[in-house]
């Protein structure tokens, strides 16, 4: 149990899923046929979302990773009109994601730039367990290369002891795990947090004010990613505790190791997800299989869905919203896997409809939301960050990185509209965020600062 | 602006490996390989704002086919002001960020000897290179679209002809007074190029309403279609 090690924090393992982007959409045809079933059906559909958690928690084993949900195909005659919809709302889904992504972006950029915390060093968690410190390049890069393969391995182990644990039916396990790792994180590392904060702002605060609003913060917290709650409150947990996860990341991975961890996940992400026998794609079939959504917890919603239907509206509502919450908190679970007790943390990730569901009377088009898993967001503001507290060029990088990822997940959610199934949302922002880091550092920094100290523009 | 950062990408590699292949002590030729790289730059950028236009012709021709009337959501004008602007932020902010940071910091400007007026003249090129930006995106546009291949190289050299007066740079009138005038011109005929004339300017700034209670009324009658 390395939980609460002198030189590393615990940090759960918090599956970091990559959730694919998945658009919530519920199939047209069923919705005319029967409200409740359709609503169902299309919540089953909609909360597939798979999410590649890969655990990067150094102490704790991540809950197996999720691979991005797919969306599920929409089959029907209405295809065409589908297409229609998924492009007009595509746009406003896009700004949808954007908002949360940059939000935790930020979130995790200003934390670096101004608590010194999180850029020293101070140890390395044990699945990276192999230094930096050598004094020749070629062991730096070995060392690093291996700490990523433990990595990633322990990331596969967890994924498919996840997927084992789904196929096995063992939900109150899952349901404990992400209930553990979502106290930790929200009341742990939030503790952690508010103190370096105040420390590095010289503010003093007695134990009592921060019991009081570290309790109140945490069973918020807990009640609204676990039970019910306002979809923005929710929304905005769930970027918290994403931005929290980030930070811990990039403090306690060291420099190399982090960027070939980061190029690592994205294929592997790539490959669960697409690859027909990958864990994330398996896990995805088997919920479709059962109709149940998949890990809520560990998904960011962006939109509430209004379910077409006739019948039964308010039942349909209720399994909804049910099913909706329990996503969340498994979302929330798998971040937060408790990697002291046992590496091995299953996190269940159930689908997550992490909206409220009202149905209609009428027969409405559906507000879809789209679906991106909380562990995309932790590597994007892991990618950020670290530019942010590595690069010598200061902003121009964390900037270049920035508008690369942006771009790299408006092109995810193009594909996503044009394929609709699960995609991984990793692969294509991470490749151009990194293509930026390195060229941004090396080659336009030393022209802009040629440029600015004449102060010449171009 | 993710295509302005390519464009910036290319033009430092260009200016990075003429660097590595020169003689680093020589500071006339580091002078003529910085004027050179600033050149490519501004080559690049107005090469990839053309780049930008080409997409979004294509991307528009997409949206008018699928959407319901036959007409795209966003007009070309629309697009343009918008690629326009955000070549600027993105260029302004490349351009300030850091020099913002450091101002924030224990110093004092110009010490060595340069001028003192640097972060309030970097603070107005910036903002003159933000609107040139702007105003440039909107007559490109639509010169590509008119296919007014002069109007295309006026924007690109005075482009460049803005980019080679900051050299002038701890000379400011010399420097800051043309920029502005360049600015102003290019607004004016941005403003025109869009369709603007004085009346509009006087319509708008008068918030009369449009007259058209005839047709409101008509709309009113109509029987609201389904969505």
């Amino acid at each position: 149990m390395i939980t609460f090690m002198n030189n590393s924090d615990s940090e759960e393992e918090p599956c970091n899923e990559r959730t694919s982007l998945m658009s919530a959409e519920s199939p047209p045809v069923p919705s005319y046929q029967d409200g409740l079933q359709a609503s169902q059906a299309g919540e089953a559909q909609a909360h597939r979302k798979r999410r590649t958690g890969s655990s990067r928690s150094p102490n704790n084993i991540a809950d197996g990773e999720m691979s991005d949900s797919g969306v599920p195909v929409r089959e029907g005659a209405l295809e065409n009109e589908e297409e229609e919809l998924t492009l007009k709302y595509g746009a406003k889904h896009v700004i949808m994601l954007f908002v949360p992504v940059t939000l935790c972006m930020i979130v995790v950029v200003a934390t670096i730039k101004s608590v010194r915390f999180y850029t020293e060093k101070n140890g390395q968690l044990i699945y990276t367990p192999f230094t930096e410190d050598t004094p020749s390049v070629g062991q730096r890069l070995l060392n690093s290369v291996l700490n990523t393969i433990i990595m990633i391995s322990v990331i596969v182990v967890m994924t498919v002891f996840l997927v084992l644990l789904y196929k096995y039916r063992c939900y109150k396990f899952i349901h404990g795990w992400l209930i553990l790792s979502s106290l930790m994180l929200l009341f742990l590392f939030t503790y952690i947090y508010l103190g370096e904060v105040l420390k590095t702002y010289n503010v003093a605060m007695d134990y009592p004010t921060l019991f009081l609003i570290i309790w109140n913060f945490g069973a918020v917290g807990m009640i609204c990613i676990h039970w019910k709650g306002p979809l923005q409150l929710q929304q905005a947990y769930l970027i918290m505790i994403s931005a929290l996860m980030a930070l811990v990341f990039i403090k306690y991975l060291p420099e190399w190791s982090a960027w070939v961890i980061l190029g690592a996940i994205s294929i592997y992400d790539l490959m669960a997800v697409l690859c027909p026998k990958g864990p994330l794609r398996m896990l995805v079939e088997t919920a479709q299989e059962r109709n149940e959504p998949i890990f809520p917890a560990l998904i960011y919603s962006s939109a509430m869905i209004w379910t077409v239907g006739m019948a039964k509206p308010d039942t349909a509502a209720r399994r909804s919203s049910q099913q909706a919450w329990d996503a969340a908190e498994d979302g929330r679970e798998n971040h937060r896997s408790p990697s002291h007790t046992d590496s091995q943390m299953s996190e269940a990730r159930s689908p997550v409809p992490s909206r409220p569901i009202t149905s209609f009377e009428e027969l409405e088009e559906e507000e879809r939301g789209v679906k991106l898993g909380l562990g995309d967001f932790i590597f994007y503001s892991v990618l950020v960050g670290k530019a942010a507290a590595t690069a010598s060029g200061d902003w121009n990088t964390t900037l270049a990185c920035f508008v690369a990822i942006l771009i790299g997940l408006c092109l995810t959610l193009l594909l996503l509209a044009v394929f609709k199934k699960a995609l991984p949302a990793l692969p294509i922002s991470i490749t151009f965020g990194l293509i930026f880091y390195f060229s941004t550092d090396n080659l336009v920094r030393p022209f802009m600062d040629t440029l600015a100290s004449h102060q010449l523009y171009i | 602006a993710f295509f302005w950062l390519v464009s910036l990408l290319l033009a430092s590699l260009v200016w990075f490996v003429s660097v590595r292949l020169s003689d680093r002590g020589d500071a006339r030729l580091q002078h003529g390989l910085l004027v050179f790289g600033a050149a490519v730059s501004v080559l690049l950028q107005e090469l990839f704002r053309f780049a930008y236009f080409k997409l979004l012709k294509k991307a528009d021709e997409g949206l008018a086919t699928i959407s319901e009337d036959g007409r795209s959501p966003i007009s070309l004008r629309q697009m343009a002001y918008v690629s326009g602007l955000s070549f600027g932020i993105i260029s302004g902010i490349f351009s300030v960020i850091n020099i913002l940071a450091d101002s924030i910091g224990p110093g004092t400007v110009g010490i060595h000897g340069d001028s003192p007026y640097y972060f309030i003249t970097s603070a107005f090129l910036t903002m003159a290179l933000v609107l040139l930006h702007t105003f440039w995106g909107v007559i490109f546009f639509d010169a590509c679209e008119k296919r007014r291949y002069g109007c295309l190289g006026l924007v690109v050299a005075s482009h460049l002809l803005t980019s080679g007066l900051t050299f002038l740079n701890p000379r400011y009138e010399a420097s800051l007074g043309p920029i502005f005038i360049i600015t102003l011109c290019t607004g004016l005929w941005a403003f025109v190029t869009a369709g603007g004339s004085f009346r509009s300017l006087l319509k708008c700034l008068s918030c009369k309403q449009e007259d058209n209670s005839r047709v409101m009324t008509y709309s009113a009658l109509r029987v609201p279609c389904e969505d």
